[in-house]
């Protein structure tokens, strides 16, 4: 799960990690109260608002703005919220901005990075840090790898004190700011660690001109998986950020997440759902989405998958892919029968049935009076779906 | 011989009473699964299935003789789960539990490497060496008895790749499902090395996924070590970058884990490389005669 970076840095801040001072609005007014009562506390005049959306590479799509001053900070808030930004991550249609964060400007000397996550490798969290702060990590590990350093935390010693000044070294720092960015971090490390992140990445973590270590921007994706343990992260979950098909699909317990092509599918099991996109692909067209339904192939899931695929108007026919083991196909065709008739279908449909019963299934379907193509071979599936098309 | 269980294996459910535990009990029994017990804290001394059921791992090694697991425990007991077998001696240990936290893995996944225990999973659908056990939650009836081995890091997927081979005439020596998540106990080279070693198995099907780097490890390791056919597919060829699909292993992120680089990676060191997932139990046939 995503969070926004306010949350992230609320977070952080909980463990130790020095943040940006900032608050959260969602009103050009709240904006400007915000920036009125930091420069009553700090004497702060320059602001900067940061549209909140989940997608990366905000500044450059115009969702960072510097503002001088309590009436800048509205205005230029005023025209952030509600805006539909635009990044390398949003897609062409971008994403709405519900909120903004209003942080006090930063002098910075220097900016470096800061993330960590799980090794997959080597079963265990790595620590990365870079002087190459304020850049795509992955642009860095590409481009120049040697300016990367890392550390592994061996779960059975954990994160050792010398692992940490080994990197603010490394970093280049100096002075009092070595043992500032050696704490900075440990604190990211053990945040991490506690709150079950599968990434925290600080970029640009920064030095200031004043000699303090501090998170600018920061970015926390939590393990869905240990959200069950931390109650009040998974009420961060923000759905606005989230497509709403694919929020309708979780409702119904399916796994949906929408691409561009032209034939949608619904399949039980992720791995075999991929290798149903890609057999579409191998027809000749493309898939619409990826749908798994798992292993509860009822109507009732049948018939929302259907209802959200034909909620894209770009798919032109349907290509269900079952192969029965626990499900019995008998009673999956009996669910497609029972949803294609409510949805309305009219667009083709090509049902592929193996596995348990796959033949009684398959004559349920012939014998439904549906407009529907069976078969029970998996290429089978696929030049039914090129016939239906061409 | 085959890899990992076989008729000789003694059995344990872990999560024995529970509803899943029960079902998937009921089908290992019918098949012919040695299962010699479960395990619930709480109703140790009771009979379930007609099988004894025991308070702890311990208990019923020391009682039934046995030697190997499965996991049906929810999962935020089931890295326990795990290293109560890998602590009471059990040698294999097979986790059908999806949803474990990967915090809760990274030490399990160590300690077991450390006491030499196989773990297989989670959130994979188990081994089965046809014939002789199934230890999991798969299909049976797909199934045969054979010389290719097969392993994959998904489920139903698995299930395709063997129907496939089986309508060809091939059996399977052993069947392993390592699963979808990020840290699992056994990966692609760790099941490879063992079909490599055993005197049945004379080809393996490997099913990969986009993601991680798993697939790259094991074309590392058939380069060096296999000198038995490996057909290679791998799910995912048009899967975009940034989106898990499923699996949570299974996601594209700074340009590493496409599909592209691991068939590449695996055609390089000498796999057989499928690019049509129905054209899986056809390749294997066109290079190979079934025996029988």
């Amino acid at each position: 799960m995503k969070i926004h970076e306010y949350q992230a840095k609320e977070l952080l801040g909980r463990y130790g990690v020095a943040v940006q001072a900032g608050s959260v609005a969602h009103t050009a007014d709240e904006a400007a109260e915000a920036a009125s009562q930091m420069k009553a506390e700090s004497g702060a005049d320059l602001f900067v608002v940061k549209a909140q959306i989940h997608a990366g590479g905000r500044g450059k799509g115009g969702g960072v703005k510097l503002a001088r001053g309590v009436d800048e900070v509205r205005e230029k808030a005023d025209a952030m919220l509600g805006m539909m930004l635009k990044t390398h991550q949003t897609g062409p249609e971008g994403q709405k901005v519900r909120k903004v964060l209003i942080a006090e400007a930063i002098d910075i000397a220097k900016e470096f990075y800061v993330g960590v996550t799980l090794d997959r490798v080597r079963s265990m969290p790595v620590i990365m840090v870079s002087t190459e702060g304020g850049v795509e990590i992955e642009k860095v590990a590409e481009e120049t790898p040697e300016k990367i350093i890392k550390t592994w935390v061996d779960p059975m010693i954990g994160l050792q004190r010398s692992q940490v000044s080994a990197l603010a070294f490394g970093l280049g720092f100096e002075g009092p700011a070595i043992k500032q960015a050696a704490k900075f971090i440990a604190a990211v490390y053990h945040a991490y660690e506690e709150t079950d992140c599968s990434l925290a990445e600080i970029n640009p973590l920064v030095l200031t001109e004043q000699g303090d270590v501090l998170a600018i921007d920061a970015k926390i994706n939590i393990d869905d998986n240990a959200l069950y343990r931390h109650p009040d992260i998974a009420e961060l979950r923000d759905v606005h950020e989230e497509d709403p098909l694919e929020v309708e699909a979780a409702e119904h317990h399916l796994n949906y997440i929408k691409l561009d092509g032209d034939v949608g599918c619904m399949v039980n099991g992720a791995g075999l759902a991929m290798a149903t996109m890609d057999i579409i692909k191998l027809a000749g067209f493309e898939p619409a989405n990826f749908l798994d339904v798992g292993g509860g192939a009822n109507p009732t899931t049948v018939e929302a998958g259907f209802r959200i695929i034909l909620k894209d108007e770009g798919v032109k026919a349907i290509l269900v892919n079952i192969f029965g083991g626990i499900v019995r196909c008998d009673r999956v065709a009996k669910g497609v029968v029972e949803a294609a008739s409510k949805v309305q279908m009219t667009i083709p449909l090509i049902v592929r049935l193996q596995g348990t019963n796959a033949e009684e299934g398959k004559a349920i379907l012939d014998e439904s009076g549906l407009k529907v193509e069976t078969a029970i071979l998996f290429q089978e599936a696929a030049d039914k779906v090129q016939a239906a098309l061409s | 011989m085959s890899i990992l269980v076989d008729r000789n294996t003694r059995l344990i459910v872990q999560g024995f009473t529970g509803k899943e535990g029960t079902f998937h009990s009921e089908q290992m029994i019918e098949y012919g699964t040695p299962l010699v017990g479960g395990v619930t804290p709480g109703k140790g001394g009771k009979k379930h299935l007609d099988k004894p059921v025991f308070n702890t791992v311990a208990e019923a090694v020391e009682k039934e003789g046995a030697n190997a697991s499965v996991i049906f425990v929810p999962p935020p007991f089931a890295a326990d789960a795990i290293l109560e077998s890998a602590m009471a001696g059990i040698e294999v240990i097979i986790c059908i539990t999806e949803g474990i936290p990967a915090r809760d893995m990274v030490p399990v996944y160590h300690y077991v490497k450390k006491e030499g225990v196989h773990l297989v999973g989670p959130n994979c659908p188990g081994v089965i060496t046809p014939g002789q056990a199934k230890v999991g939650i798969m299909p049976a009836m797909i199934f045969q008895p054979g010389n290719v081995g097969v392993v994959s890091r998904s489920g139903t997927l698995t299930y395709e790749a063997v129907d496939q081979l089986t309508r060809e005439g091939f059996g399977q020596s052993t069947a392993v499902g390592i699963g979808g998540d990020p840290i699992i106990g056994s990966r692609f080279v760790d099941i490879l090395s063992m079909f490599q070693a055993d005197d049945e198995t004379e080809a393996v099907i490997m099913i990969g996924e986009i993601g991680g780097t798993a697939e790259e490890e094991a074309a590392a390791y058939i380069k060096e070590h296999m000198t038995k056919p490996v057909f290679a597919f791998i799910a995912g060829q048009t899967a975009p970058p940034g989106r898990r699909m499923g699996h949570a292993g299974a996601i594209i992120s700074g340009g590493q884990g496409t599909a592209e680089e691991k068939f590449a990676a695996l055609e390089d060191a000498g796999a057989v490389i499928v690019k049509n997932p129905a054209a899986l139990g056809s390749t294997v046939r066109s290079h190979m005669t079934p025996v029988g």
